[in-house]
């Protein structure tokens, strides 16, 4: 019963993986990555690891994004 | 980027978000966190700001030359944090046993060097990112968009 938001994260978790392989548009598939990053934050606190999750949350939802948001900015936004 | 919502949310949200970056490296030997933790959130907040405002806004707070200066003082601590512990006779990153005043377990000044160390790595972290971010967005080419 306590597993439920655990699956439902999960299945965002893939949803979100695949979304990201099979998104076009570049700048979408970034913010679907930072998506993708936040909800691993959030599993990461859920499985006991608040480090990990602080790390994750920081550079994966934060920098990483701004980084390809600052290299699609450089480059071309379609695939 | 000439949004006004961006621009004046970033600048509310940037002191808060440098705010909990310093407490993060500060409480490296208490909490979960740490000096990476710690500088990745600092330089994030000063990516934010150099991204929703221009470059030249961002360079002016904190300078190329700064942050690489800062990037090499982070290691130095460390380094020397490090040397200074075999300076007083023990292993590298003595810490208890080259006397190093140990306070009370669950104060924030406590723990020796590792506060001191914590710090050092944060510095390096948050200075790396931003040169990262620098090279990155400053290197010739033109934007397609």
């Amino acid at each position: 019963m306590n597993y439920i938001l655990q699956y439902l994260l999960l299945l965002f978790l893939v949803a979100c993986a695949v979304a990201v392989a099979r998104t076009r548009d570049l700048l979408a598939a970034v913010i679907i990555f930072a998506a993708y990053s936040l909800i691993m934050a959030v599993l990461w606190q859920l499985l006991a690891a608040p480090d990990i999750a602080i790390t994750e949350a920081a550079l994966g939802a934060g920098v990483t994004t701004l980084l390809l948001v600052a290299a699609i900015s450089k480059t071309r936004r379609q695939e | 980027m000439e949004d006004i919502i961006v621009r004046y949310i970033s600048r509310i949200i940037v002191p808060f978000v440098q705010l909990y970056g310093l407490y993060v490296i500060l409480h490296g030997h208490l909490s979960p966190g740490g000096g990476f933790s710690g500088g990745a959130i600092f330089a994030a907040s000063m990516i934010l700001y150099a991204l929703s405002f221009n470059l030249s806004a961002g360079t002016k707070k904190l300078s190329h030359d700064v942050s690489s200066v800062l990037e090499s003082g982070g290691a130095l601590i460390f380094a020397g944090m490090g040397l200074l512990a075999v300076l007083l006779g023990t292993n590298f990153l003595g810490n208890r046993a080259a006397g190093f005043p140990l306070g009370i377990p669950g104060n924030l000044f406590s723990g020796g060097a590792i506060m001191v160390i914590t710090f050092g790595v944060g510095i390096k972290v948050a200075s790396t990112m931003i040169t990262l971010f620098y090279s990155l967005i400053e290197g010739e080419g033109h934007s397609h968009d």
